[in-house]
């Protein structure tokens, strides 16, 4: 079994989160939606504070950075697809193509990082820093999140 | 990622997963999900693939126009990682006196110099700078040899994270040296674990470390969990 099946393996029998009457958004179109990336990969701009084992906090990363440093603490996933194009994880170059095409309305200011690797019950993002990123990202205008896990 | 595509939908914005472990998407359900079989660490896939990852973000935005959820979708393609190490020469031996690591660490310090310099960033620096990292090898040596590791000044103080940077420096130097196609996913992990001295002493460290009786956390994060 390689690293990635490994991992998938032990993910799916993990205890998942349940959600109650789960909300339910309908955007504006795409074309008129700001958008903007929330990644778990624990991406940070240099200058900006690290993130520690088990971190539950976030990062802004500004639209215009790109010298981000990756602060995940795991050693169970490819390090190098990253390294090698930002996008692979953080596609905020396609989102700028996307937008100067008018294919999505706008690419928000400012995006999200959180560290991925968190305790099962993911509670303290669940019930702070969670609904508190969102709240600002609102704050922003934005209408449309994809998010990218790492 | 599922669990904050809820948090997000509730605040009143719109979500798309991208998830990555099947099981969990289907398990938290979130709003909107395509599921990508891709290497983990590489959620759009292919790394400077432009039309692939575009059409990843055009299937995940399409689920926008769904009325009703939860909507799990799956990519159609399917992309292994890489289970053969990057072809990757390393700068010969120039002092045969230090350990092996040590000396092969020395000899990645330019090639780590080129691509800090065309990268402008680096991942190394959790716990110990790129100049510390022969002399950090030379710690975990001295304890795969047989040093007890819980008197050793372990550099940094924290051994996961000096595992991260050493492991960090090598690939980073790598980008600098490897020709050819561009690697697979962990690709250059199977080059650092299985080809390099500082990839055996890191396991044999931890092999030391976890004989001696250290915590589980302390020397399993040291490397990949297969290994």
């Amino acid at each position: 079994m390689n690293g990635d099946q490994m991992m998938r393996a032990h993910s799916a029998t993990l205890p998942a989160p349940q959600f109650e009457n789960p909300a339910w958004v309908t955007p504006v179109p795409l074309a008129q939606a700001k958008v903007a990336i929330v990644t778990s990969a624990a991406l940070y701009a240099v200058g900006d504070e690290g993130f520690t084992a088990g971190d539950t906090s976030y990062r802004f990363i500004e639209r215009d950075r790109r010298d981000l440093v990756l602060g995940h603490w795991s050693p169970n996933f490819d390090q190098m697809g990253v390294k090698m194009d930002l996008n692979v994880v953080y596609p905020i170059d396609r989102l700028e193509e996307l937008a100067a095409k008018g294919i999505i309305g706008s690419v928000a200011p400012r995006h999200l990082s959180f560290a991925g690797n968190q305790p099962d019950d993911v509670s303290t993002i669940r019930l702070d820093t969670g609904p508190a990123a969102a709240a600002a990202l609102r704050q922003d205008g934005v209408d449309v999140v994809i998010l990218t896990p790492v | 990622m599922s669990v904050l595509a809820h948090i997000f939908e509730a605040a009143g914005i719109a979500t798309v997963v991208l998830s990555s472990i099947r099981e969990v998407a289907a398990k938290v359900s979130p709003p909107r999900a395509l599921h990508c079989e891709f290497p983990l660490g590489r959620p759009l896939g292919i790394p400077n693939d432009v039309d692939f990852q575009t059409d990843v973000l055009a299937r995940a935005f399409a689920l926008l126009n769904e009325t009703s959820g939860p909507i799990l979708v799956d990519h159609p393609v399917v992309i292994e990682a890489d289970e053969q190490p990057v072809a990757c020469a390393i700068p010969p031996r120039f002092d045969a006196s230090l350990p092996p690591s040590v000396d092969e660490a020395r000899g990645l310090r330019k090639a780590y110099g080129r691509a800090l310099e065309r990268r402008g960033v680096t991942s190394v620096g959790r716990a110990i700078t790129a100049d510390e990292v022969p002399s950090a090898l030379a710690v975990l040596h001295a304890i795969a040899n047989g040093a007890d590791w819980a008197t050793t000044e372990i550099p940094g103080g924290n051994v996961m994270s000096v595992c991260h940077d050493i492991r960090t420096y090598y690939e980073e130097a790598a980008l600098e040296l490897i020709d050819g196609p561009q690697p697979g996913g962990r690709a250059m992990e199977n080059w650092f674990f299985e080809t390099t001295e500082a990839g055996a002493t890191v396991l044999s460290a931890r092999s030391a470390m976890r004989d001696a009786g250290a915590k589980f956390p302390v020397w399993f994060y040291m490397a990949p969990g297969n290994r």
